[in-house]
């Protein structure tokens, strides 16, 4: 059972979530750490694994942004079991692609201690840049908003388009796998709500307590406007693709750059099937298709590198759009990722991140299912 | 003007479906000549990428063809196939991409009659729906 304890805030929030997550290694909870910090320029938060508590000096696991979904790092780490214990700190969506690519063999939480910060949204790393260059601090705007949960942009920006439809600003709803540490900020009365597996209560010298009346309801609340936000933008690109023309417009001005494959957590196969001999022709190939079809596309497979995408790994998309950033067209990739994910993994009650043991839709199966497929 | 022929790309198992159209074969049973066939070795093996592919370029109908459940030579192959079929169906439907031109029929290598009539049915299932629109489009 997990234990609950509150963290008073004598500063400011960011410095009580420091001061934490340097105790952790002061401790021995963990001998290393992932966690965000500032870079020296100041516009950017990047990970960073740390040795030294000495280094930990511009720890900042809240700032809205997000240049790489860190499930990739974590894999980078553990894929075959990290060396000494590691403690990393993640977002809820990177909490969620890393249990799919533990599920996936491609990192282990051996040696792990996972440590999970409530997230209040993420610009894009552009507009991160720009806020800050503007004089902003976009996370002390974040953490003035969190008591009552209504979170706001900055005005004239916005947040990434995953993050408007997010339903996990925390990990702990409708049976999520529990991260070992969970800091909670969203209606915890200007407190940060300590959430640990039991037997790391003792070594972090937490007094267990109950957690801050009204922080229920605030987050219910978030996740209210976030899926009504999800069902509309899920409606209207289902107005706007639902036949051939389209989905050619949807896809039109993809450039193929295949960036939404690289930024994509789940997509860890070293060589991806379209930059395969699969995917590569012999010149006079084109030529037969184009007198078989009077004209093709160039380059071709364009629509088919997204099909392709699609069918081998929406069961396990966690919607945290990184392909949607990472996209140069502005395609919403994530948003057809996620509303075509849904209704594909409702056949198998499959919800990706929410378990270690729910086997992975393509990688099980049930004699007693889908019995009408393959049947006259 | 003649009447449109549907083209039909079949990926049948080899130790069933491909057996069975053998056997329709070797019986002399008369079914239409608008199927083209691809042998793998288990329904299982195949990536939904070939059956969009076919379908992207204008194939009329696709056919995956693999052993009764329970019958799998490879134990659970079929079994993974009909999954993944249902996740491409799925996707196909809510991409405005026609589901009902994928057809899963499990045959069995002594089922030559049934393998004959499937694709009869097939065919007359794809006059009746008309030309792959992806034929005359080339924005993929």
């Amino acid at each position: 059972m997990p234990l609950n304890a509150v963290l008073e805030v004598e500063d400011n929030i960011l410095a009580t979530l420091g001061t934490f997550l340097r105790g952790l290694l002061e401790r021995g909870v963990v001998e290393y750490l992932l966690v965000p910090q500032t870079t020296l320029a100041g516009d950017n938060v990047v990970q960073t694994l740390v040795h030294d508590v000495s280094r930990l000096q511009t720890v900042n696991p809240v700032a809205p942004v997000l240049p790489v979904n860190s499930a990739r790092l974590v894999s980078k780490l553990t894929v075959k079991g990290a060396p000494r214990p590691v403690g990393v700190v993640l977002r809820t969506c990177e909490f969620r692609a890393l249990v799919e690519l533990v599920k996936l063999q491609q990192a282990s939480l051996e040696n792990v201690t996972i440590i999970v910060v409530d997230c209040l949204g993420t610009y894009e790393v552009a507009d991160y840049a720009a806020l800050v260059a503007a004089g902003c601090d976009p996370t002390a705007e974040l953490l003035a908003q969190v008591r009552d949960g209504d979170l706001h942009p900055h005005e004239g920006y916005s947040f990434r388009t995953a993050c408007q439809m997010c339903e996990y600003p925390v990990p702990d709803v409708a049976n999520v796998h529990s991260p070992d540490i969970h800091l909670g900020l969203l209606g915890t009365d200007g407190r940060v709500l300590v959430t640990v597996r039991d037997d790391l209560a003792e070594p972090l010298g937490l007094t267990p307590t109950a957690v801050p009346e009204g922080r229920k309801t605030v987050v219910e609340e978030l996740i209210r406007r976030r899926a009504a936000e999800r069902d509309r933008r899920f409606a209207e690109f289902r107005s706007r693709v639902n036949d051939v023309e389209g989905l050619l417009a949807q896809f039109s001005t993809c450039i193929r750059c295949h960036n939404c494959m690289v930024a994509c957590p789940i997509c860890y196969c070293k060589e991806c099937i379209a930059r395969t001999a699969t995917f590569e022709h012999e010149p006079r190939q084109y030529f037969e298709w184009a007198e078989r079809k009077s004209i093709i596309r160039m380059p071709v497979d364009t629509l088919m590198f997204h099909l392709t995408r699609l069918n081998h790994m929406v069961t396990s998309c966690v919607g945290c759009g990184m392909c949607a950033s990472a996209c140069p067209s502005e395609i919403p990739v994530g948003t057809v990722f996620r509303a075509v994910g849904e209704k594909v993994r409702a056949i198998f009650d499959y919800v990706p991140g929410r378990s270690l043991e729910e086997e992975l839709p393509l990688a099980t199966f049930r004699e007693d299912e889908l019995t009408e497929l393959g049947e006259k | 003007m003649a009447e449109f022929e549907p083209r039909i790309v079949a990926f049948l198992c080899n130790w069933c479906t491909y057996t069975g159209a053998d056997l329709a074969g070797t019986s002399r049973i008369q079914y239409p000549p608008n199927v083209r066939i691809i042998r793998l070795m288990c329904s299982g093996g195949l990536d939904p990428v070939y059956v969009t592919k076919a379908l992207l370029e204008g194939a009329d109908g696709v056919l995956i063809g693999g052993c009764h459940p329970g019958d799998c030579h490879y134990q659970s192959g079929n079994y993974k196939a009909r999954r993944r079929v249902a996740i491409l169906k799925s996707i196909l439907e809510q991409l405005g991409l026609d589901p009902d031109r994928v057809w899963l029929r499990w045959i069995s290598a002594s089922e030559g009659q049934y393998f004959a009539e499937t694709v009869t049915e097939m065919v007359a299932a794809l006059k009746e729906k008309g030309p792959n629109p992806m034929r005359n489009l080339w924005g993929m």
